[in-house]
């Protein structure tokens, strides 16, 4: 299937694309934007993969609420202009020295332990769908899933604490 | 059907390159991102090993670390407004005192 590939290379290209975009865009609007492009992208690669579900969470969890937090964040504290950066002239070739290793080590990992087939070419009808899913969540992680709930209200009352203002008189 | 090992290798090459923003940036809203980057290439490689095992737990798993992702930035995103409210500043190499 030649489409496949197309596909494939043209939406890498484009997340890796973005990704350095964000890397090194020295504004914060436009590294935010970058992100946004990098997670629709991730989430097409999602639909290729048979994740239906776990692509349209993507682009309403992450693109939407989570990238949508940033740009609040971002304008609330008018740090759209980054200022100068790298203060500690070592930093940056460490940095890459070490990015290096990681990927040379990572790609040793995949090239070696990652071999065999890519899978069935042919999935059932229902793999992937939110009924399916759902059924997983609610019973084999059902406990995970509570924890989570427990997580999510922790945050929220993270949140609200630490962006409180002081009020010592009330 | 692209082969498993082309997916994961973008995910490495994601990974990586978050990792790099991280290390290289020292603006605490960039280095955010460049987090949430991280995290969205670990979710490729789960998905994609999911499609080749034929099993959905990886996708339940994606599930979870979304979650997760979005409970974090709602507290890091509330600790650097809180950091900015003292300091005025949002630079990494600014922030070297425990108290406010």
């Amino acid at each position: 299937m030649v489409g496949d590939w197309i596909l494939f290379f043209g939406l890498a290209l484009v997340a890796i694309a973005s990704a350095l975009g964000l890397l090194l865009s020295k504004n914060a609007i436009y590294a935010a934007l970058n992100l946004i492009i990098n997670f629709v992208t991730v989430a097409v690669f999602y639909l290729t993969l048979g994740a239906p579900f776990i692509a349209l969470s993507q682009v309403t969890v992450y693109a939407g609420a989570i990238m949508v937090l940033f740009l609040f964040v971002i304008m609330l504290l008018g740090a759209e202009q980054l200022g100068n950066e790298a203060a500690l002239p070592w930093q940056r070739p460490l940095a890459f020295i070490l990015g290096g290793i990681l990927l040379f080590e990572a790609a040793y990992a995949i090239f070696t332990r990652v071999t065999g087939a890519a899978g069935p070419t042919e999935l059932p009808a229902t793999y992937g769908s939110p009924a399916e899913i759902g059924a997983l969540l609610f019973s084999k992680y059902l406990l995970p899933f509570e924890v989570i709930s427990v997580l999510l209200l922790a945050a929220m009352v993270g949140a609200i604490v630490l962006t409180r203002k002081h009020n010592r008189a009330g | 059907m692209v082969p498993i090992q082309y997916y994961t290798t973008l995910a490495i090459i994601l990974f990586i390159l978050g990792a790099l923003g991280v290390l290289i940036r020292r603006n605490a809203i960039i280095m955010f991102m460049s987090i949430e980057l991280m995290l969205n290439a670990a979710n490729l490689a789960f998905v994609a090993f999911a499609r080749a095992r034929e099993a959905l737990d990886g996708q339940v798993f994606v599930f979870f670390i979304m979650a997760v992702a979005a409970a974090e930035v709602a507290v890091g995103l509330a600790l650097i407004v809180a950091i900015f409210r003292t300091k005025h500043n949002i630079d990494i190499d600014q922030m070297n005192s425990l108290q406010g």
